[in-house]
């Protein structure tokens, strides 16, 4: 490709003289570009400037815009240029490209520092704004309730109960599966660890505080953020992605009355269904590997878990477990309404939806804890 | 207009696209029936028929997206099916495709979807494509100042243009475009006529358009082809299809929405009164 000379040149004087040659096309843009650059910089203090064009066999609009960057360094410095022999075919081509103003103003790339603060503040407004979403969705979940107790009927019930069976019923194998392992998991790692300075039947009261107070509720919500709170934000994006919420609104329905409260309800119904299935596995696993590893007989374990926890210990997980099924919900219906056209916004969102709910089921189980200490629970 | 650049570039009946027998259809149902098309060098024919008369299916067919249950297809001399792989590569990029909802990709700013072909064919310095970018969108009407936005926040009118401006990123040698009017206001779509043409003349195009703005009919189009049951029952210049006897043809350019319907009505020829389609 680089065989051939696209362009040649002769100085007379003060005066240049180009020839192109050949195929100005796509294909040999990189090698003509070169050449084209080249000249400009070799003949740069010519007075004029002629180029010919007749021997040119093709010209796309690539090597029709190398024409017009040549013409256009040329002028640039006040030299004369002028264009000759070219097809008249060509002519509206050039004509064209001759008007195209390359603005390089508004480039918006500020040196790396003011970028990289721009970057923080935005993240900053981000949250704000993310965080005056879920407050708004609260309120306007309020209203919707409200709505709904004053007039029961209003309630989608089928909506609500298709959504529990999805978000609760289908999650359940996977849900006991999981937190199965866990206990089983902390029930060895315990033991093999109290083993050492002999309080192996200790673990029977970390495994149980642990399971029912903590780990129970919080594995479960991570699982149905992951999974139930992506699918709503998928849901309603794709849904917001396709008018269809505003085409519920032009019906004068509330989307979060007939979309958004039916599956918040199922969530809030689910989940502490799902957090007690969920720690009666765990300690079930924790008590096999109680017994297969540790050797401490199912009976002992009964025994030791009736007096190492109280009705208070279950009763911290399970009251957790509605209002983190609260935040999950808020938060997958808020960033599943706040998806904007595209389809890469709708994978942003059901990422930012996961991410933000599992991070604010953390935050408030801290709360939780402040808060449970503090009244003695 | 259009035609005397057809003759400006001197071989004014060079076919470019040969369509030969083909039939396509779905399931027990065959929406292409032996049908034959030549469309030719420097043209812009206008392609039309009822909604779902296979206007797009065709189209698609011949851009290789849907398979075909017999027939050739033969474009800038190279037989799409049974050609050699690298020809028939080499013809892809020859083309450029403007679908009817602009399929820019949404994760890509304007400036990336139009150099996103080049960046896949050519080994250009970054430089150069971003000149190029921002020619290719001068070309199609717009400006520099919106290479940076997404799909997502541009217009019906300013995602037809850059998705033409991706079409025509390679210097096609045939653009296909897939109703490039619809959702258009008269006046964006009579701008949009306007460009077609214009880039026609600058750039030698040949041009598919399937399309039922019977506006684009009128102004831009060299010729017309009319598809129904499957075949291409006409195919001419509008004079040809305005004279044309069929009652499809009839119903479609003398019909309530047809300027030609609106001057026979004027002209008080109450005898050729549409004939509703069957």
């Amino acid at each position: 490709m680089n065989g051939t000379t696209l362009l040649e040149g002769t100085t007379d004087g003060d005066r240049l003289r180009l020839a192109g040659a050949g195929a100005w096309t796509n294909a040999n843009a990189r090698a003509l570009e070169s050449e084209i650059d080249a000249a400009a910089r070799r003949y740069s203090g010519v007075k004029a400037m002629a180029i010919d064009m007749g021997k040119v066999e093709r010209l796309d609009t690539f090597g029709a815009w190398l024409l017009e960057r040549l013409l256009r360094a040329f002028s640039s410095r006040g030299c004369e240029t002028q264009v000759v022999g070219l097809k008249e075919d060509y002519r509206a081509l050039m004509d064209d490209l001759h008007n195209v103003k390359l603005d390089t103003g508004q480039n918006g790339r500020g040196n790396k520092i003011t970028q990289a603060l721009a970057s923080i503040g935005i993240s900053v407004v981000g949250v704000g704004q993310m965080l005056t979403a879920v407050v708004n969705m609260m309120g306007a979940l309020a209203v919707a309730l409200l709505r709904v107790v004053a007039r029961p009927t209003r309630l989608r019930f089928t909506a609500m109960v298709h959504q529990l069976d999805n978000v609760a019923w289908r999650a359940v194998p996977i849900v006991m599966l999981i937190t199965f392992l866990v206990g089983a998991i902390i029930a060895q790692q315990g033991i093999f660890h109290f083993r050492k300075f002999g309080a192996d039947i200790y673990v029977v009261d970390m495994v149980g505080i642990l399971v029912l107070r903590e780990l129970g509720v919080l594995i479960v919500c991570i699982m149905v953020a992951g999974r139930s709170g992506s699918a709503y934000t998928a849901e309603l994006g794709a849904m917001k992605m396709r008018e269809e919420i505003d085409a519920l609104r032009t019906m004068g329905l509330d989307p979060i009355e007939v979309l958004v409260l039916p599956r918040i309800i199922a969530l809030i119904i689910g989940v502490p269904i799902l957090t007690f299935l969920g720690a009666m596995a765990a300690l079930y696993g924790g008590g096999l590997v109680c017994w297969l590893y540790g050797g401490i007989d199912p009976e002992i374990y009964l025994q030791r878990l009736k007096e190492a926890i109280s009705m208070d210990t279950f009763k911290v997980g399970m009251i957790k477990a509605p209002f983190m099924a609260l935040v999950i919900g808020i938060v997958a219906c808020v960033e599943g309404l706040a998806v904007k056209g595209s389809a890469e916004s709708l994978g942003l969102q059901t990422t930012a939806s996961v991410v933000e709910a599992i991070f604010l089921v953390i935050v408030l189980d801290g709360l939780f804890a402040i808060f449970f200490a503090s009244i003695g629970m | 207009m259009a035609q005397e650049n057809g003759k400006a570039n001197g071989k004014a009946k060079e076919v470019i696209i040969e369509v030969r027998d083909v039939v396509v259809g779905f399931g027990s149902h065959n929406v292409l029936n032996h049908l034959d098309l030549d469309v030719y060098r420097g043209e812009i024919l206008g392609f039309v028929g009822g909604s779902g008369a296979g206007k797009s299916v065709l189209m698609r067919t011949i851009v290789g997206l849907l398979p075909k249950r017999g027939g050739t297809i033969k474009v800038l001399g190279v037989d799409m099916t049974n050609g050699p792989e690298a020809e028939r590569r080499a013809v892809e990029r020859r083309w450029g495709v403007l679908f009817q909802q602009g399929a820019l990709f949404s994760s890509l700013t304007v400036k990336e979807n139009i150099q996103f072909p080049m960046r896949e064919y050519l080994k250009l310095p970054q430089g150069l494509m971003d000149e190029m970018a921002v020619a290719k969108l001068e070309m199609v009407g717009l400006d520099a100042s919106v290479r940076n936005k997404f799909p997502s926040e541009l217009s019906g009118g300013m995602t037809k243009r850059v998705s033409l401006a991706r079409a025509l990123a390679l210097d096609p040698d045939i653009v296909f475009l897939d109703e490039p009017t619809s959702g258009l206001d008269p006046i964006g779509a009579g701008d949009f006529d306007t460009l077609i043409a214009t880039l026609q003349r600058t750039l030698g195009l040949t041009v598919f358009m399937v399309t039922h703005d019977l506006d684009s009919l009128h102004t831009v189009c060299d010729r017309i082809a009319v598809l129904a049951d499957g075949k291409v029952i006409a195919a001419g210049t509008m004079e040809t299809m305005l004279a044309s006897t069929h009652p499809w043809l009839r119903a479609y350019f003398h019909g309530k929405r047809s300027r030609a319907g609106h001057v026979a009505e004027a002209n008080g020829q109450a005898g050729n009164a549409p004939i509703p389609t069957p």
